[in-house]
């Protein structure tokens, strides 16, 4: 069930996108061959009164078999000035989400209704050409977002100072660094005119500079000029910083609507429970990996909840697909608002050879952590030389724990974990004391 | 259909609302006009790029219509013998391969819409007409330099007694007009089919160039017996490129009943492919 809940500042302001029961529904693997075929068929069979052989029947099998539902029944208002925040795990739904209010493809089902003027800034450089100079791009981006040429002559000054490019403006963009692309067409977005923009991580590849610049850029137009934001992103510090009301999407489905703090604890919490079995499928595309071997099932020895003191015991199976001559385990340990607290590395554990399984038990040292919720995140890694490694196999949620009591007794209470920090460190050993 | 009743949205100012099915019966006039701004651009983009990278640059407009009419003259008239109705062979050729080349450019490049921009569509709305309609203007740019061309060439053999400007010339326009929509239309078409089936494309390149030989550009329309003109007069390409002859050159056969049924089928076309083209851009990303 969704969880609504809006402030009350919220309410009273004027509802600028409206989605009602929205559903996409996408068809699997039927492009190509048998296309052409299946649709003369069923044209022929309608032509002559008899019913279509390629009907569906009954939604659910079909739906199971060649289609899945990319968004399924999602309605949610947005109001004016509000920046929100859609998060969600791949494929849950949010680029879809931004594809049907972009109109670059129409809804299977329901409806959107939007007041005022809607720009998305899908990718950096939508549109842009090579051979183009820098100030030829920004006419030409602006008018693929829907710009007139007098509202870029307007304000295509201020475009050039955002973008920090004056020096190169009358350069072609294809000899740009891929900073300076990021800069000008986020300058050309910057400034458009419409009410309603739609983000879908686009300050991924800028200098942390200049992420900071378009937050706040993005913020000031929200407040100053009422504009609306939709910012997708899996970056939750910039979710933090920038929205004021998040969504959280899953396998379609609207799951949360809320506080941004909220919203990604709970898309953080949602990822992994805390169990004491978990099995995990093959991804054979994953290409963060090098796919020789898979992770297939971890069993948590004592329990989900242990003091810090007691640490976690577990034992991970996988299955070796190719040969390898070094194998590691890396444990990486996540908060549950996201950020990275620790990683512990392993001991080499051996060779194995090809198409064989094993079983690793291990004992993971808990003294350091503070009192709270955690995720792991597991990844098998061989030494490459030069310090860098191999990362054959990768969970990055692999399991969830609790610390429910940590190392050092008396100051445990007070802890703040969020001012100071989720590691605990020795205790400070005092030298010596000199009363004056 | 789970809702198969019109989802209510409640107030209805919205300025748009997007439904899983709109009409397809509806000509973006409206949207091309608001989006003119990114039409011209578009047409000052193909051309900023179109040669960069060339040795001659821009004097390829010129050039490829002068090769191609040389090599026409030497294969048709030199070689063929085919009748240029007592017109100079070059111009007489020169006068088709420039309203051909501008004809088949804007249908080739419409044809192309959603395929060649495919990653474009993906990520950003606009009218998708305006893509074909400014590869329209931007290929007329083109005819119009190589026009100049002919209409130099015309001017210096109009001493020789072979070719008369007629007043039938100021119908230029019209035909071109008449051309373009023809190209929009087939190509809205043609582009709506290849984006669902690819090896429709490979068709595309074969039916333009059969669609030549099919209309009298290398040979004049009063070399065709009777019976065939009559088939002839299905395609629209033929009496319009007869007429322009006939206008500038002096040769030909002008026929208004068959324009206007020439007419008549560039607007079925247009309709045609209007309708396919509007199913088509509302789904075809989720095909690519």
């Amino acid at each position: 069930m969704p969880v609504l809940r809006k402030g009350k500042e919220m309410e009273e302001k004027e509802v600028v996108i409206r989605i009602r029961h929205l559903s996409k529904e996408y068809r699997l693997g039927v492009i190509g061959r048998g296309t052409l075929q299946r649709d003369l068929q069923s044209w022929w069979a309608r032509k002559r009164g008899k019913p279509d052989p390629n009907q569906r029947i009954g939604r659910r099998e079909y739906t199971s078999k060649e289609c899945f539902y990319a968004l399924e029944d999602v309605s949610f208002d947005v109001h004016r000035g509000e920046r929100i925040g859609v998060i969600g795990a791949n494929g849950a739904g949010k680029s879809t989400l931004f594809k049907l209010l972009a109109r670059v493809t129409a809804p299977t089902e329901g409806a959107i209704g939007v007041k005022g003027r809607i720009s998305s800034m899908l990718e950096v450089g939508t549109g842009f050409h090579g051979e183009l100079t820098g100030r030829e791009n920004i006419y030409l981006n602006g008018a693929i977002l829907g710009m007139k040429r007098q509202e870029i002559d307007a304000c295509i000054d201020q475009i050039i100072a955002f973008s920090e490019c004056e020096e190169f403006i009358d350069t072609p963009v294809k000899r740009y660094s891929s900073g300076m692309y990021v800069k000008l067409a986020f300058a050309v977005a910057a400034h458009l005119n419409s009410e309603l923009l739609l983000m879908d991580e686009v300050l991924a590849v800028g200098d942390m500079h200049f992420q900071k610049k378009c937050l706040n850029k993005m913020t000031q137009l929200s407040n100053d000029e009422q504009k609306t934001i939709l910012y997708v992103s899996h970056n939750m510090e910039t979710i933090r910083t920038l929205c004021n009301r998040c969504i959280v999407l899953e396998k379609g489905h609207l799951v949360f609507d809320g506080e941004p703090e909220e919203a990604i604890a709970k898309y953080l919490g949602d990822v992994v429970q805390m169990k004491l079995h978990y099995t995990y499928e093959a991804d054979a595309n994953d290409r963060r990996t090098t796919g020789k071997m898979q992770f297939t099932s971890l069993d948590i020895k004592n329990s989900n909840q242990v003091t810090a003191k007691e640490g976690i015991g577990f034992s991970v199976a996988f299955r070796v697909q190719e040969a390898i001559a070094d194998l590691h385990l890396r444990c990486t340990i996540h908060s549950t608002d996201g950020q990275a607290v620790g990683t512990s590395v392993s001991e080499g554990i051996g060779a194995f050879a090809k198409n064989t399984s094993a079983s690793v038990g291990i004992h993971f040292d808990t003294t350091s952590l503070t009192k709270g919720e955690y995720v792991a995140e597991l990844a098998a890694v061989e030494p490459m030389g030069g310090g860098r490694q191999w990362r054959h196999a990768w969970l990055e949620h692999a399991f969830a724990f609790e610390i429910t009591e940590d190392a050092f007794g008396q100051y445990s209470l007070n802890r703040n974990a969020k001012k100071w920090g989720y590691t605990v460190y020795p205790d400070l050993k005092i030298k010596k004391c000199d009363r004056m | 259909m789970r809702q198969a009743e019109k989802v209510d949205l409640g107030s209805d100012d919205w300025t748009m609302e997007i439904r899983p099915y709109a009409s397809a019966f509806h000509f973006p006039i409206k949207e091309l006009w608001e989006y003119r701004d990114l039409l011209f651009l578009f047409v000052r983009r193909d051309f900023k790029t179109m040669y960069k990278q060339t040795i001659l640059g821009p004097a390829w407009i010129l050039l490829s219509p002068l090769l191609t009419t040389g090599m026409f003259s030497l294969i048709f008239g030199r070689i063929a013998g085919i009748s240029t109705d007592g017109t100079p062979a070059f111009l007489f050729y020169m006068a088709g391969n420039i309203l051909w080349n501008y004809f088949s450019s804007c249908l080739s490049a419409a044809s192309s819409t959603f395929i060649g921009n495919a990653g474009l569509f993906g990520k950003v709305y606009f009218p998708r007409i305006v893509v074909p309609a400014s590869s329209a203007v931007s290929k007329l740019i083109t005819f119009g330099a190589q026009f100049l061309l002919f209409l130099i060439l015309l001017f210096c053999s109009l001493g020789s007694g072979q070719v008369r400007i007629t007043w039938l010339c100021l119908m230029t326009p019209v035909l071109l007009v008449m051309l373009a929509l023809l190209a929009i239309g087939t190509g809205m078409i043609l582009a709506s089919l290849t984006a669902k089936y690819r090896d429709l494309q490979v068709l595309v390149g074969f039916g333009i160039q059969l669609w030549m030989y099919a209309s009298p550009i290398v040979y004049p329309l009063s070399q065709i017996p009777g019976k065939w003109r009559i088939l002839l007069s299905l395609n629209p390409v033929a009496y319009i490129v007869e007429c322009f002859r006939y206008g500038w050159l002096g040769s030909g056969i002008v026929s208004i009943p068959n324009l206007m049924i020439g007419l008549g089928i560039i607007l079925l076309i247009l309709f045609v492919g209007t309708v396919m083209f509007n199913k088509t851009q509302r789904n075809f990303m989720d095909t690519v």
